[in-house]
């Protein structure tokens, strides 16, 4: 079982290793991110949301489904820890097996 | 201070009387800190995510200078549920209100018809609402955590 585990993680990293071959170079100034969307959003986002701090305007309106999952995807991770961990107390058996 | 002080060395929990008396005073500030990186994340550094851990960590800290009992007295385990769920619910609620009121998932502009604002005021009101239910979520579910993994589930005195 321990193999499989071990063989499946080094398949899924191999392919994302081979996936960041595609990336852009870091800084390349002719790559999409640094293109036109940064600019637009410097230009733009004051005017069109009336938020001076473009980080949050990005953050809250651009990539607003982004900032959702992230929402969602902590919830989750304190939800499954509250259903595997948290015992109650009255609920817990009592026999001495 | 000295009322402070003789208050807290009767309590037979905890380590050290300065910790916990420097805790019991840092906590309300903290909480207010917290609260301010949360509004003030349209004019500064901050947002609903930092400001919901600074939120939290000030009841963890009560948790690590008392013990886990002092910290889920004043903050209880169903009250930090109810937050948890509002938080997230507050984010998808504000968003599907946008859909329902004829506009797309999360286009804040279009809560105009709801209360008018103005359309472009709307987009900063609602990055402001949507923070807020980050922060409230971020925070409960740091307490959960911390309850849960320093006292295995049992929720007691823990660490």
């Amino acid at each position: 079982m321990k193999t499989l585990a071990l063989l499946a993680t080094l398949v899924t990293g191999s392919l994302l290793l081979y996936g960041t071959m595609d990336f852009p170079a870091w800084g390349d100034p002719a790559s999409p991110a640094s293109g036109r969307l940064s600019s637009y959003y410097i230009e733009n986002a004051v005017d069109e949301t009336h938020v001076p701090n473009l980080v949050t305007a990005v953050l809250g309106d651009y990539r607003g489904y982004d900032t959702m999952f992230e929402t969602v995807v902590i919830y989750c991770a304190g939800m499954v820890v509250v259903s595997v961990l948290r015992r109650n107390k009255k609920e817990r058996p009592e026999n001495p097996s | 201070m000295k009322l402070l002080q003789e208050r807290i060395q009767k309590q037979k929990i905890g380590e050290s009387l300065i910790i916990k008396t420097a805790v019991r005073m840092l906590v309300p500030f903290v909480q207010l800190f917290g609260l301010y990186v949360i509004v003030h994340g349209h004019y500064s550094p901050g947002g609903g995510f930092q400001g919901g851990v600074i939120l939290g960590s000030s009841f963890v800290m009560l948790g690590l200078a008392f013990d886990q009992s002092t910290s889920m007295r004043l903050m209880s385990e169903r009250v930090n549920t109810i937050l948890g769920n509002a938080g997230a619910l507050i984010f998808v609620g504000v968003a599907a209100l946008c859909a329902i009121f004829g506009g797309l998932f999360l286009d804040y502009s279009a809560l105009d018809a709801l209360i008018p604002l103005g359309p472009i005021e709307w987009r900063s009101f609602g990055i402001f609402l949507v923070e807020v239910g980050v922060g409230l979520a971020v925070m409960s579910i740091m307490v959960s955590l911390f309850w849960d993994l320093g006292s295995a589930g049992k929720m007691d005195e823990g660490l």
